[in-house]
């Protein structure tokens, strides 16, 4: 039954013109023509598929996620992938339908006239439940791949839980607070005395790193691409993340929530090195902020002395 | 004849108006107020427009000193607002104020001088947001988060004129709103029920429906914003109890259906435009006015998927997730009903069919897009990326604006008599197509590869190509948008006379002379389907060519 308006004018109008079938059967030498042209356009796309669907995994390119310095950023490029894929046929439906359909059925010279179709009920809903259908498996792959997104490797894991802190880790992470201020990253360490550095996040190999992220004045946001997606830095609020580099070196990233003039200059990095390095770092770290501050109550004490 | 003649045709007689530009200044008629509209907006949309040129100019090579960090907030602040308040929902609102009383068959519109209120609040809420320009513009982004914007961070004017841009700009848009909801439930000819009224009718009730839910969300965070600023409230600022996220749920209640506020009218426009040029009925009617519907009921509860990166539970965010996804289905109804419509049809490819068959090919990039976006823990990886530009542009460039255009080339003819160069039209149709292709695809990448959005400056020499083929693009779409413009102001005097009819199109604006006269109808029509102009054109025909002067339609030229 088509779908169409009520009334007289449209009760009329609903009668479809036949066109005559023969231009499809392929004896004719023009339904020949169409038949290869049709091979060669459904080879060119099926070519174009294969050719992204091979693309490695680890390539980061033009096309997906930056990838390769954590886990969690890994399975997001995945998931990434497989909606691409899947966006990628329904663009091609889409594009290869309209563009087919215009070319096709242009006003010509002794052409047989528009067919008077006003719907046709269950072709409209074979593409709602469809699209639907779509939907719903990226949904469950979403759910599939959200607990090794969001939650570092650990026993407890594979629960969704409230709140995006994650759920469970392994061995002994470390639990880095990350503070945001117009326009630079203040880095805390957890430990008897201070340890916190500004812009460069120093971190071991192989070790959790779990991130509680706030702000000071305005809202920011942390990000390192090639570690996972972003955490907003809102003041009032802790927001939570993770990563876990396997490879030594620097990983940079930019401030992703305008927050003021210098947005564009509020830079980040993390730099990995390995645990050995990284408790050399520390003592030596800690030890300046000790005998810097040390100094500096040596310095008040004179001033308070002096008048 | 076998039209039925109103008992009343004139009541009270015509007040003469006053003569020449004061005519302008003073009129309630429905089609000046319209033309008032659309001029002012267009008007916007150069300014808007060569806002971004700037930008994309400062974007071309990194480590570019052509405008001064502030000054670069200061231009995608103002290009925003400007594309979002000043020209694509009132560029709507100018096209439904023309169009929607022709449509329907009225008179005018249901309150001819709040009509006109609406369009002055707009012209005058644009003058004081570009009068921050001689003082201190706005920049802190269309989306203006608080605490960046509370007195502490920006005690500058600048957010000051934007707040009350916002609340005169809104309260034209609510005005306007509520005049078509009262119009298009009130005031269709006879026979018009609901069933065969024309889609882009639809779209404006459901538009005006929006407007009236989202703009008070808005109209309420900027009047708390200004109580914070000025007042000593501490709506937005934790140290006083407050919550900086609060702004944001507000902010984006209003921002996302804003998004279907923009866009489902251009879908009207095109559901109207392409069964026109197929000759072909639109392919499932009641589909796409209820997806329409269905549109903007979903597009009310997907707010927070601007908000996945923020402090918030998992499981609102898989809600928020799901939910945007929802919206996808009938959106993908509609594309499939236009692809349908155009199948087996006999298209006529004029420039109107043009932009209307590019805003599907262009607007499914942006909806693909957005669906990769409301996967949340993608989300976290691009949120804040020109990935997100990118996937904007081709929902409102790609989407809303080809649809205004095809509108333009579509009903200029009515407007003014005068046909648009044909040619010249897609001569610019291509170039913006191409245009917008090259600025945008390229984000894509930009964001996938880490670069965020709102910088002035950038310092990964991978991004540089990409930033200088998007900004060559932004001049390939100027190009292509200049020449409909030039088109405009050379056919309004030198244009092809048009006649009534010159689209052999299927709605009731058709039936009245191009430019329709100041009381649009001498006799109103009786509705019989949904294409009551096609009725004529047949009944015309019947009541062969010798007798039938009476109803002195003519048919018009063929295209």
């Amino acid at each position: 039954m088509p779908l169409g308006p009520g009334g007289a004018g449209a009760t009329r109008s609903r009668r479809m013109t036949e066109p005559p079938l023969d231009h499809r059967c392929p004896c004719t030498p023009r339904g020949r023509d169409r038949l290869a042209r049709r091979a060669v356009l459904t080879l060119a796309l099926v070519g174009l598929g294969g050719v992204i669907l091979a693309a490695p995994p680890a390539a980061a390119g033009p096309f997906t996620p930056d990838t390769g310095g954590s886990p969690n950023a890994d399975d997001i490029d995945r998931l990434y992938r497989i909606a691409l894929y899947i966006g990628l046929v329904v663009f091609l439906l889409v594009e290869g339908t309209l563009i087919w359909s215009i070319v096709r059925y242009r006003r010509r010279r002794g052409g047989r006239g528009a067919a008077q179709i006003r719907g046709n009920t269950p072709l409209e809903i074979g593409w709602t439940a469809g699209a639907a259908l779509i939907l719903v498996v990226l949904a469950a792959i979403t759910f599939i791949y959200l607990d090794d997104i969001k939650d570092p490797p650990g026993p407890g894991q594979g629960t969704l839980v409230a709140g995006t802190r994650p759920a469970a880790v392994d061995r002994r992470p470390l639990e880095v607070e990350v503070n945001g201020q117009q326009y630079l990253w203040r880095y805390s360490y957890p430990g008897e005395s201070q340890l916190y550095t500004f812009y460069e996040m120093v971190v071991p190999t192989d070790t959790t790193i779990t991130v509680d992220i706030t702000s000071s004045d305005v809202v920011h946001s942390w990000w390192i691409p090639e570690l996972g997606g972003k955490a907003d830095a809102v003041p009032g609020h802790t927001n939570h993340t993770w990563f876990r580099i396997a490879e030594e070196g620097v990983y940079r990233g930019v401030c992703a929530e305008l927050c003021g003039y210098n947005h564009a200059d509020m830079r980040a990095a993390v730099r990995a090195v390995s645990p050995e390095r990284f408790r050399a770092w520390t003592q030596r770290k800690r030890a300046q902020i000790e005998s810097a501050g040390a100094d500096l109550a040596g310095e008040r004490r004179r001033r308070e002395e002096a008048g | 004849m076998a039209f039925p003649r109103p008992e009343i045709v004139v009541q009270g007689g015509l007040r003469s108006e006053p003569e020449g530009w004061l005519r302008w200044l003073t009129t309630t008629d429905h089609k000046r107020i319209g033309i008032l509209y659309l001029a002012t907006t267009f008007l916007f949309f150069v300014l808007g427009g060569v806002e971004a040129l700037l930008m994309r100019l400062q974007l071309a090579r990194p480590n570019s000193e052509l405008v001064a960090p502030e000054t670069y907030n200061g231009l995608f602040t103002m290009h925003g607002t400007t594309m979002i308040f000043l020209f694509v929902v009132p560029v709507l609102a100018g096209f439904a104020n023309y169009m929607v009383p022709l449509m329907i068959g009225a008179r005018d519109v249901a309150f001819p001088r709040l009509n006109a209120l609406s369009y002055w609040l707009l012209l005058f809420g644009g003058v004081v947001l570009y009068s921050a320009l001689f003082f201190t513009p706005p920049d802190q982004g269309w989306t203006m988060y608080a605490p960046l914007t509370e007195a502490a961070y920006a005690p500058h004017s600048g957010i000051d004129a934007w707040i009350v841009f916002i609340h005169l700009t809104g309260a034209s848009t609510i005005v306007g709103g509520i005049n078509f909801i009262a119009t298009i439930h009130n005031m269709r000819a006879p026979g018009m029920s609901w069933g065969r009224m024309p889609l882009f009718v639809w779209t404006v009730l459901v538009y005006s429906y929006l407007i009236v839910l989202a703009y008070p969300a808005i109209a309420a965070a900027v009047t708390m914003l200004l109580t914070d600023r000025h007042f000593g409230t501490a709506f937005f600022d934790p140290a006083g109890g407050g919550d900086p996220l609060l702004w944001q749920h507000l902010f984006w209640f209003f921002g996302h259906p804003e998004v279907y506020i923009m866009v489902l009218p251009a879908f009207g426009m095109i559901s109207e435009i392409l069964p026109v040029f197929a000759r072909k009925p639109i392919f499932g009617y009641k589909a796409i006015a209820a997806s329409t519907v269905a549109i903007a009921f979903l597009g009310l509860l997907v707010w927070a998927h601007h908000m996945f990166a923020t402090p918030t539970a998992t499981v609102v965010l898989a809600f928020f997730m799901l939910s945007s996804f929802t919206v996808a289905v009938p959106t993908g109804i509609k594309i499939f009903n236009w692809i349908a419509t155009l199948w087996r049809g006999e298209i006529v490819l004029k420039a109107p069919l043009y932009f209307a068959a590019g805003l599907p090919a262009l607007f499914v990039i942006g909806g693909i897009s957005g669906v990769i976006l409301a996967i949340f823990p993608v989300d976290w990886q691009l949120h804040d990326t020109y990935f997100v530009v990118a996937h904007m542009h081709f929902v409102l460039f790609g989407g809303s604006v080809f649809g205004i255009f095809a509108g333009l080339y579509y009903w200029f003819p009515k407007m003014t008599g005068r046909m648009l160069s044909d040619g010249l039209g897609k001569v610019s149709f291509w170039l913006m197509a191409i245009g917008l292709l090259a600025t945008f695809m390229v984000q894509h990448s930009l964001g996938l590869e880490g670069m965020p959005r709102r910088v002035y400056d950038w310092d990964n020499p991978e991004w540089d190509p990409y930033n200088m083929i998007s900004t060559i693009g932004a001049f390939v779409l100027a190009a292509g948008v200049l020449a409909t413009l030039v088109n405009v102001v050379i056919s309004l005097r030198h244009g092809r006379r048009a006649g009534n009819d010159p689209w052999q199109a299927n709605t009731l604006e058709w039936f009245v002379p191009s430019p329709p006269p100041p009381n649009n109808f001498d006799v109103i029509p009786r509705v019989r389907s949904v294409e009551p102009m096609k009725d004529i054109r047949r009944q015309v025909q019947e009541q062969t060519a010798p007798t039938s002067e009476s109803v002195a339609q003519p048919v018009g030229p063929a295209i």
